[in-house]
């Protein structure tokens, strides 16, 4: 049986490869790592390359004394979910945690499954998940940007740290009260607290031009996610907008960016056809906004992803890749 | 090996039902046997949660209290000493605040109103967070309740304004707990008032 | 008789390693998951199956030529269910905690695929003694995996090794919970494997 139609030579390569991706995707990240060192401080930086170097040791020890293969760290994908596991986490995190962290994401996320190409979920949202189950204290006590700071101006004096506005304000839901959000000014700037690369709007669309120029992402993912929790909380909001966040801010706040922009659109990941993948981010965005607004988490735009990864074999059956000149 | 018994009706029904009498025979002897055992550890389960969180007693009475816009009454444990004074009670109270809901706390208070301990019974808050009200409020906790009186301390959490340390990261269970001890305690003082009538 | 320690061997060899069912066969998979949050449930449970699968093997080897194969099945889930009511009731009476904390999984032993398996496969075909060593061999083979797998998550998620604790406060929280019992479940039998297959 004939499993591969290929014509004779000479063939034309596109160019790309893993490896070209990859460093795409680092490049893109870097605006994303400014923004975290400029409002979180040192603590951002130590985070993040605490999380890039373990990431790329347990890929190595991994291939090299179990699988015993040839490694595969210098193609970058290590770093990038090195990377991407960091700016999931909150900057005053123990550093022994974001090794847990990078070992659960390597090993558990990505090795288990066969290494790069084959694991079924994303990777760097596998440690960070598993991060926030297991360290909530740790995983929801976050850092407020430094610099002048009024969005918790209410909170106690003594404390350092802050709820995001995203706990905040399911917790002033919670006791009935209503609570300030961050200004869309901050909000979009990225002056709030979150996790490392979450927080700055603006770094993220950066990043995610780049991508969408060097073509390593299309635009469909990103806009049928964001455009979904825009829609779905717009339409929560106009029900009843005390119990509901606005649509801007429900975009702009929490991790709806990041994922929407580098997590959901993992190519491995994620759904091969354009409509699939068009049905993936309608999904990511319906779970992110039901988990946030009904689920005990206050955020869940990694478990959204997470569930969407799931159902990708179920999206490509349904939404096949057409085939070449047909 | 012996000859299988041919699978006809009469065969099949006879097995059938000898095997269910001999088995039900069984089971009713033996849920004889254990009938006693069963209840005694249920009732010293009950008792040992009251024990934990009252002072020394000497026999124990249940009451049932209303409390105001609840559905279901409240129960009450009171508790008496060997010269039929009343020591303490212990109050089987739960509020809806919780983070996922349902929280059921059983509390004791001696018979001036004074916390004497707490014991969680049930609880679906978030692991790691809320569900550590089991120990946070404890005698050696960080957030100490046991001693304090509702009637003189504000039972509410210090960021709104009251006495009690929140758990880190879990002010809405806090809250829900506080809100419990609150409704525990005015439970405590509708049953007292009932009894110092008597 | 020495035929017979041979037999018996392999029967052992089979229980605790060869075909283990947790690891193995990946029989009983409900159980497996849901009770080993710690070792000692984990333990308790296992010896609660292995009891259930001697007595069951043993009756059923002792009564396989008068069940007619058409009702072997009701046949055999009514001795089955039978013994694992026995066992919550004598377990529910004597030790009430672990009752507890296996909670709804005693019952569920009855739809433990690896007790019917067993019945079906081998105490239907061999002699009592050695349905019962069967029994024996492969529910201590069950244990075995359960308490393992609850070591580790103990270990893991709560810092305790057998209800003793060695850190202050809580580990990795996701062991103690369900996804953890996944997590676990696949890298101990990936382990397992690994030095199987050697």
């Amino acid at each position: 049986m004939k499993l591969l139609n290929v014509s004779g030579s000479p063939h034309v390569h596109s160019g790309e490869s893993v490896k070209r991706i990859m460093w795409n995707v680092n490049i893109a990240l870097i605006p994303l790592l400014l923004t975290a060192i400029l409002f979180f401080g040192f603590d951002a930086l130590f985070v993040c390359l605490v999380s890039v170097a373990s990431c790329l040791l347990f890929q190595w020890l991994i291939e090299k004394f179990l699988l015993k293969t040839k490694t595969t760290i210098t193609d970058g994908s290590a770093i990038v979910t090195g990377l991407l596991l960091a700016f999931n986490l909150p900057s005053n995190l123990p550093l022994w945690i974001v090794i847990i962290g990078a070992l659960v994401a390597i090993g558990i996320g990505k090795m288990s499954f066969g290494g790069l190409g084959k694991n079924p979920f994303n990777p760097a949202l596998v440690g960070r998940v598993f991060l926030l189950i297991s360290f909530p204290v740790q995983m929801t006590t976050w850092p407020r940007p430094l610099g002048i700071c009024n969005i918790f101006a209410n909170g106690t004096p003594d404390a350092l740290t802050g709820a995001t506005p995203l706990a905040a304000f399911k917790e002033a839901v919670k006791a009935g009260g209503s609570i300030d959000l961050p200004s869309l000014m901050d909000a979009f700037l990225g002056h709030m607290g979150g996790s490392l690369g979450e927080i700055s709007a603006l770094a993220i669309i950066i990043g995610g031009i780049y991508l969408l120029c060097r073509k390593v992402i299309s635009w469909h993912i990103p806009v049928s996610f964001i455009g979904t929790a825009f829609v779905f909380g717009a339409i929560l909001w106009l029900c009843n907008p005390n119990m509901y966040m606005d649509p801007v801010h429900v975009i702009l706040s929490g991790g709806i960016m990041l994922g929407a922009v580098f997590m959901a659109t993992d190519m491995v990941t994620s759904p091969m056809s354009k409509w699939g993948q068009v049905v993936f981010g309608i999904g990511c965005g319906l779970l992110t906004i039901i988990i946030r607004n009904w689920g005990s988490y206050p955020e869940g735009v990694s478990f959204a992803i997470l569930l969407m990864n799931a159902c990708v074999p179920l999206i490509n059956k349904g939404f096949k890749p057409k085939r070449f000149a047909k | 090996m012996a000859k299988k018994a041919e699978s006809t009706l009469l065969n099949m029904v006879l097995v059938l039902t000898i095997i269910a009498v001999v088995t039900a025979a069984a089971l009713a002897f033996l849920n004889n046997v254990t009938k006693g055992p069963i209840a005694d550890a249920k009732k010293a389960k009950t008792e040992a949660a009251i024990k934990e969180v009252l002072p020394e007693f000497a026999s124990l009475k249940s009451a049932k209290v209303m409390l105001d816009g609840d559905k279901d009454s409240t129960n009450c444990n009171l508790a008496f000493n060997a010269s039929d004074e009343l020591v303490g009670v212990a109050v089987e109270s739960s509020t809806e605040k919780g983070f996922s809901g349902h929280l059921g706390v059983m509390v004791g208070f001696d018979a001036e109103g004074n916390i004497t301990g707490y014991n969680v019974l049930e609880t679906q808050e978030t692991p790691g967070l809320g569900s550590k009200a089991g120990e946070w409020f404890q005698k050696d906790g960080k957030g100490c309740v046991v001693g304090m009186n509702p009637a003189t301390n504000n039972m509410t959490v210090k960021k709104d304004g009251g006495d009690v340390d929140a758990i880190t990261a879990a002010t809405i269970s806090s809250r829900a707990f506080c809100d419990a001890i609150n409704r525990a305690y005015e439970a405590f003082t509708k049953v007292k008032g009932g009894t110092d009538n008597e | 008789m020495s035929n017979m320690l041979s037999k018996i061997g392999t029967i052992a060899k089979n229980g605790l390693i060869k075909e283990n069912p947790t690891f193995v066969l990946v029989l009983g998979m409900c159980p497996t998951l849901g009770v080993t949050t710690s070792a000692i449930n984990g333990m308790g449970m296992g010896l609660a199956t292995t009891f259930v699968l001697m007595m069951s093997n043993l009756v059923i080897s002792c009564l396989k030529s008068v069940i007619p194969d058409k009702v072997r099945i009701p046949a055999f889930i009514v001795i089955i269910a039978t013994f694992v009511t026995m066992l919550a009731m004598v377990m529910e009476a004597y030790v009430p905690s672990l009752f507890e904390a296996l909670g709804l999984f005693i019952p569920l032993i009855v739809v433990n695929c690896i007790v019917l398996a067993r019945a079906e496969s081998f105490a239907s075909k061999n002699n009592p003694l050695l349905s019962l060593f069967d029994g024996l061999f492969m529910g201590l083979g069950f244990t075995i995996a359960l308490t393992l797998l609850g070591l580790v998550r103990e270990l893991l998620g709560s810092g305790a090794a057998f209800g003793h604790k060695f850190i202050e406060g809580d580990a990795m929280l996701l062991f103690v919970l369900a996804p953890g019992g996944f997590i676990g479940l696949g890298l101990l039998s990936a382990i397992v494997n690994y030095f199987r297959n050697k």
